[in-house]
């Protein structure tokens, strides 16, 4: 790994801590010069810094599965057994470890995944679109187009029809909710294939929290019609032009979305033989 | 309304709710109070809520009827009557526990929820390429005994609702030999938390092989039977030929994949056209029918059971090669430390781990504590690798943030998607179709509510 990429992590990271600083608690701020010293600390073990190198323990927190090549941190880590303040007499509740995401990837990508950004690629600059696609990222033999919400309804029109792409089939959409990705906390991930090529690719859509908008894929792809129903239902992305956008598991007045993170799992805590064992979402745990 | 009506307190309406109509609430009792009821009604139009609990509906599928006389005019699902929240649940437990939790989904192929949420959780771990040989010929070989027990209950219980009941008893009896063969490999006849990330919980048992090999015996005897009693049948033939009609251009729009996509003659199965756990090493054909009805889907399944079969025979000769060969990957920080053994008082932790863990080595025994506790963790990303399972596509999304446990795992369940075919193969025909094509779609719906 280079000096370069590192920085980007720390510089972002350390901007990620004073963002959620802002709004959250004073604890972070206290945190935040903790949380430096360990990335310092995690480039001189890396070896690119001055430090003494020395081989890092595979699993401990600090040192999560090295990402390749760029890399795009999420929020950080704190700790390792799920507690702070006095229960924790381990030391290991003061580590801060970045969460780090695969970053966008450089051209060329690779096999067939050319073939199909370049298609892409020429539809939406026949019709001045160019910045619809954000950022591709390539991770473990698998493509991901992340697209500007507006232009999601074209992009995926073109996805269908294009002769040279022609992904006749959508697998669905399933939502994801990233609290810590400021400003663009919830995703809808598509998962799109071709039958003719036999390929297979995802769309990823992020939107704000405070505007959770997606446009509809119903008209495009009719199978979406449950799915973007489910999404809404779980993590409360409101998909316009929805034909009827209403919950489709949670009964019809059901308070929230349960599936955010911030949607406590419920549960009430289980006595036994004298003990109490709080349930899943309160219990100590790894993290 | 008629006064008399409104007086009477209905259960599941609030005042204003029915604001059209008369409301009959049907719950069992003599049908002549209700035709007798209808009978000054000149009204042909009405609406019929069947479900959730009706023996005809697949477990507990709520369907909104609008009828014409027998005419299906408008046909609705209604559907989360099992919803479980097990995608939520399963942000709370070890990559390892998750898959206790996925197997409880669709209840009727649970080793396809198991191994597409295996799959993507060894994809994001990176070590697709190092999982031992054996434990994905013990994957195939439980996944084909599984799409035969999944097809028989299709086949049986569609019997059953058309009034075929041979159909249905030979059909669970069948399925009983598979559930022995299930709990004989893996303990347990379903839920079986088998298919682990990394390989397979546990070898096979000894005898296995042989009580394979007398299972496929038996089938070749048996499957015959099917097809005597219902191919050539002019009943079963009539109640199913032509019903559920949905060709190509609507199962791609409607998302629709498995035996119905297969029934308008294309040949997608994702286990020729993109193998995974070694499927192109094995010799089958892939069922198509050209019909897009119902009884295409019928002979479809039943053929699938034949090359089902042989997939069987082909992963018990190359077991028989592969003995004392392991079945989880050999990264120790991913494979479950402990061994199942067989002792005086049944199923449990192998005596000798016990004794090496609490008696030789305290190593070992962090060891085991760290990874049965904190489990491994398994590097940010997302994957989606769809299998084919008896219903079609079904895949884990798997998101991870690095941290020991799924940050999110959403499954895009065939059950799910295909019952949106329900409207467009209903409507326009007889209230008795709306039946035979359900069944042909085969919802298992703890897979459709998750």
């Amino acid at each position: 790994m280079t000096d370069k990429p590192d920085e980007k992590v720390d510089e972002k990271a350390a901007g990620q801590a004073k963002d959620e600083s802002d709004d959250k608690t004073d604890a972070n701020k206290a945190a935040r010069p903790a949380e430096e010293r360990n990335l310092e600390a995690a480039k001189d073990a890396t070896g690119t810094g001055s430090g003494v190198e020395q081989p890092a323990p595979e699993q401990s927190p600090e040192n999560v599965p090295a990402p390749t090549g760029e890399v795009r941190a999420v929020g950080v880590r704190h700790g390792m057994f799920g507690t702070s303040g006095t229960g924790d007499t381990s030391g290991y509740g003061g580590l801060v470890a970045a969460k780090i995401f695969p970053a966008p990837s450089q051209k060329p990508y690779g096999g067939w995944f050319d073939e199909v950004s370049g298609a892409l690629e020429a539809r939406l600059e026949a019709t001045e679109l160019t910045s619809a696609v954000e950022s591709v990222v390539v991770h473990r033999g698998e493509i991901t187009f992340h697209v500007r919400r507006e232009d999601l309804p074209f992009v995926a029109q073109m996805l269908r029809d294009d002769e040279a792409l022609r992904f006749e089939l959508c697998s669905g959409v399933s939502g994801v909710h990233y609290p810590d990705d400021t400003g663009r906390e919830l995703h809808a991930v598509y998962h799109f294939t071709s039958m003719t090529h036999n390929r297979r690719i995802r769309v990823e859509v992020s939107v704000p929290d405070s505007d959770p908008h997606v446009p509809s894929l119903v008209s495009i792809y009719p199978t979406l019609d449950w799915h973007e129903r489910e999404t809404y239902d779980m993590f409360g992305l409101i998909f316009d032009g929805h034909p009827a956008l209403t919950r489709v598991l949670m009964p019809d007045d059901w308070p929230g979305h349960p599936q955010r993170k911030d949607y406590p799992l419920g549960g009430i805590p289980v006595e036994y033989k004298g003990g109490s064992i709080p349930p899943p979402d309160q219990r100590r745990s790894y993290n | 309304m008629s006064s008399d009506t409104s007086q009477q307190q209905d259960l599941y309406a609030a005042p204003g709710e029915t604001s059209q109509g008369r409301v009959f609430t049907v719950t069992g009792q003599d049908w002549d109070s209700i035709t007798q009821s209808i009978g000054e009604s000149a009204e042909e139009r009405v609406v019929v809520n069947m479900g959730p609990q009706h023996p005809s509906t697949h477990g507990v599928l709520r369907l909104i009827l609008e009828l014409e006389g027998e005419t299906v005019t408008e046909a609705r699902c209604g559907i989360g009557y099992l919803h479980t929240g097990i995608e939520k649940n399963m942000e709370y437990r070890s990559w390892v526990q998750g898959t206790t939790f996925c197997t409880r989904m669709d209840y009727l192929s649970p080793f396809y929820n198991e191994a597409t949420y295996a799959l993507g959780v060894e994809r994001l771990l990176d070590i697709e390429d190092d999982i031992p040989e054996k434990a994905q010929v013990m994957r195939v070989l439980l996944m084909e005994l599984n799409r035969i027990s999944s097809h028989l209950v299709a086949i049986a219980t569609g019997g059953m609702e058309i009034g075929a009941l041979t159909v249905m008893t030979i059909g669970f009896r069948e399925r009983e030999l598979v559930l022995d063969l299930f709990e004989l490999i893996t303990g347990l006849r379903m839920n079986h938390a088998f298919i682990r990330p990394g390989g397979v919980a546990q070898d096979l048992p000894p005898g296995a092989l042989d009580e394979i090999r007398d299972f496929t015996a038996l089938m070749k005897k048996r499957l015959p039977e099917y097809a005597a009693l219902c191919n050539a049948n002019p009943i079963f033939k009539g109640r199913l030929e032509g019903v559920g009609h949905l060709d190509l251009a609507g199962c791609l729009a409607l998302g629709i994949t498995g035996p119905v996509l297969r029934s308008t003659g294309y040949a997608w199965d994702l286990r020729k056209t993109q193998p995974y756990c070694g499927y192109e090493d094995y010799d089958f054909e892939v069922q198509t029918w050209d019909t897009s009805d119902s009884y295409g889907r019928f002979r479809i399944r039943l053929n699938e059971m034949w090359e089902s079969l042989k997939i069987v025979e082909q992963c018990a000769d190359r077991l028989a090669g592969l003995e004392g060969a392991p079945v989880m990957v050999a990264d120790k920080k991913i494979a479950w430390p402990s061994q199942l053994a067989i002792g005086s008082d049944g199923m449990g932790n192998s005596l000798d781990h016990i004794r090496h863990i609490m008696g030789e080595s305290m190593e070992a025994l962090i060891h085991h504590f760290k990874l049965v506790t904190e489990g491994f963790r398994v590097p940010a990303g997302q994957a989606y690798v769809p299998v084919e399972s008896p219903r079609g596509e079904l895949g884990a999304h798997v998101v991870s943030d690095g941290g020991t446990r799924p940050f999110r795992a959403h499954f895009r369940d065939p059950s799910f998607t295909n019952l949106q075919a329900t409207s467009v193969m209903s409507e326009g025909g007889m209230v008795a179709d709306v039946i035979v094509a359900i069944a042909s779609i085969d919802p298992v719906m703890g897979g459709v509510d998750r």
